[in-house]
């Protein structure tokens, strides 16, 4: 748990949470591993208790039975304020404390852990270059002075202060935009490549969980497991109805949108004249060259690479022969 | 007009320590601005300094009761209730009449003044301290506590701070009102601008009571604005608003 390390493995083990006497527990029984740098997501219906499994694991809510470890480490065996110290904690309202400038509020934990000033100022301006903020417009800045995009970036770079093994995200993009909740999703999946560290993500979003999720657990009412898969494994076999349900029925389209085309064989470019098919680029979703085929009335389209030439062809057909080909398997 | 002018005493010769100054001060005219300028070093000046050590003790001892009484009911809930009551209830006692009430226990002196004094202030200061730390964003609360901040870290670095303009907005209510109420001490004894005010109601000298009236709004005005300049000064944040793009 200490700030060099980069990602921890968290396993909950047999994770029961019952408030009071009430028989009906809010998580039952749940395990899962959680591998060392992934993003795991957490989804479910409202009662599920998704944000339930989160807090636990930074005893924000006592575990009433089994154990959660950090590492090997379980999280009951750690000071509380040590624990929370070495986990990243951002929340959908963000939390930005409203009387400390940017600068300060991304300095909280490594004050607290006792970092001297230059330290954690130097700190706090890599953090903001890291999320896209520039360091000179807006470390002195306070919370009421940014946008509410800005303001979850500033609450990413908090978290992230003092290089936490682990993150727990509830729902941090709920509250954006949707222009910015994008921008700020695919620059967190690019952060995320570059640190590697292990993030437990929290939404109701199950095109978020399915876009940001490297493993996605879906719970059911009464805190029980559904499925702990691959993000192409639930859309392409759903344990059962009610994750089928759940996920929606065009998970067939959105298995599509997880693969581009120079990621999957393509035919050759056919010999006759191919000026009347539509083209489309090498980094298309399959997702979006079906739906150019069915728009523009064409049987297939024409691949074009980056140097602008054509690289392939691909049909209807081929299309509806990879969802019912990769059954189960992870494309990457 | 005229309701104002019979707010004065009848023009005419009827003090007899006013002996030395010019006309208008053997007159007993409403004003006389020389007669003050002469006087106001030797007979307001000193008055000035007592209403200020009057009102300064009170706000502080009120404040540090008041404070910590709103952090015991901030943890604590089911003290809320009492602590609100007793405050209330001194608030609610004429001011002259508490004075009488407390002279037989506490004496004729500045410690009963003081008592007083204190008890009205007890509320305000409750009130704003309590509601300032109950406003505090839950979102800030919860950031905190999940980043593993102490509870007392807790308090000191993020919920006092975030409760300052409310707790500075009390301050600034019970120190304007204890400079007016502590004009009313004078009535126990001569102590404070309540001492010419009281004196010159008795005497029908108009100088000094127009004199050491204008001289406790002035100085209610003054604390007024030093306080809020305090406050700006402590919570750069709470005015920090711009455009966000």
């Amino acid at each position: 748990m200490g700030a060099d390390s980069t990602a921890a493995e968290i396993v909950l083990d047999h994770v029961t949470k019952r408030y009071g006497n009430s028989a009906r527990p809010a998580i039952d029984d749940l395990s899962l591993t959680i591998p060392a740098g992934e993003i795991c997501v957490l989804i479910g219906p409202s009662g599920g208790g998704k944000t339930t499994a989160m807090k636990m694991i930074n005893r924000l809510i006592a575990i009433t039975e089994g154990d959660i470890t950090i590492d090997g480490t379980s999280v009951r065996s750690l000071e509380l304020t040590e624990l929370r110290r070495g986990i990243g904690y951002v929340i959908q309202q963000i939390g930005l404390f409203p009387h400390m400038t940017v600068e300060d509020n991304i300095g909280t934990v490594p004050r607290l852990l006792g970092w001297d000033k230059k330290r954690i100022r130097a700190r706090a301006r890599e953090l903001l270059e890291l999320v896209g903020l520039d360091p000179d417009e807006h470390a002195k800045r306070y919370p009421s002075q940014l946008s509410g995009g800005q303001r979850q970036r500033v609450g990413l770079a908090r978290a992230m202060a003092a290089d936490p093994p682990l993150m727990l995200m509830d729902e941090p993009f709920g509250a954006i935009d949707p222009i910015t909740r994008e921008r700020l999703q695919n620059d967190f999946l690019r952060l995320h490549r570059e640190l590697r560290k292990t993030v437990v993500f929290v939404t109701h979003d199950i095109d978020e969980a399915i876009k940001m999720g490297d493993q996605i657990c879906i719970l059911r009412e009464g805190g029980v497991l559904a499925q702990y898969d691959t993000p192409e494994a639930i859309l392409a076999a759903p344990a059962d109805e009610f994750v089928a349900q759940f996920v929606g029925t065009d998970r067939g389209l959105k298995r599509l949108a997880l693969r581009r085309l120079d990621e999957v064989e393509l035919l050759p470019v056919p010999s006759e004249d191919t000026s009347a098919t539509p083209a489309c680029s090498s980094k298309t979703s399959l997702r979006d060259a079906l739906s150019i085929m069915l728009t523009e009335g064409a049987p297939g389209v024409v691949v074009v690479g980056q140097d602008g030439g054509p690289t392939g062809y691909m049909t209807f057909d081929v299309v509806s022969r990879l969802l019912s080909d990769s059954e189960g398997e992870r494309v990457t | 007009m005229t309701a104002a002018v019979t707010l004065f005493a009848q023009e005419g010769p009827v003090i007899p320590d006013f002996g030395r100054g010019d006309e208008c001060i053997r007159e007993n005219g409403k004003f006389c601005l020389n007669w003050f300028l002469d006087e106001f070093v030797d007979r307001f000046w000193p008055r000035v300094v007592e209403h200020i050590e009057l009102t300064v003790i009170a706000v502080a001892v009120g404040f540090v009761i008041a404070f910590a009484a709103a952090l015991v009911a901030y943890r604590w809930s089911r003290f809320e209730l009492p602590f609100a009551n007793v405050s209330a209830l001194f608030y609610t006692i004429p001011s002259i009449a508490l004075f009488q009430i407390l002279v037989p226990i506490t004496g004729i002196g500045w410690f009963t003044v003081e008592i007083a004094l204190v008890s009205y202030t007890l509320l305000i200061l409750f009130r704003n301290t309590l509601t300032g730390l109950r406003e505090v964003p839950a979102e800030a609360k919860e950031a905190a506590e999940g980043m593993g901040l102490t509870r007392r870290q807790s308090l000191l670095q993020i919920e006092l701070p975030l409760a300052a303009p409310a707790i500075v907005a009390g301050i600034r209510v019970a120190t304007v009102t204890t400079i007016s109420l502590a004009t009313v001490g004078a009535f126990i004894t001569p102590l404070g601008l309540g001492a010419p005010i009281f004196s010159a109601i008795q005497t029908g000298a108009n100088t000094e009571f127009v004199a050491a009236s204008l001289l406790a709004i002035a100085l209610a005005l003054i604390a007024d604005a030093a306080i809020v300049f305090v406050q700006r000064a402590l919570t750069p944040w709470s005015r920090a608003r711009s455009p966000a793009t």
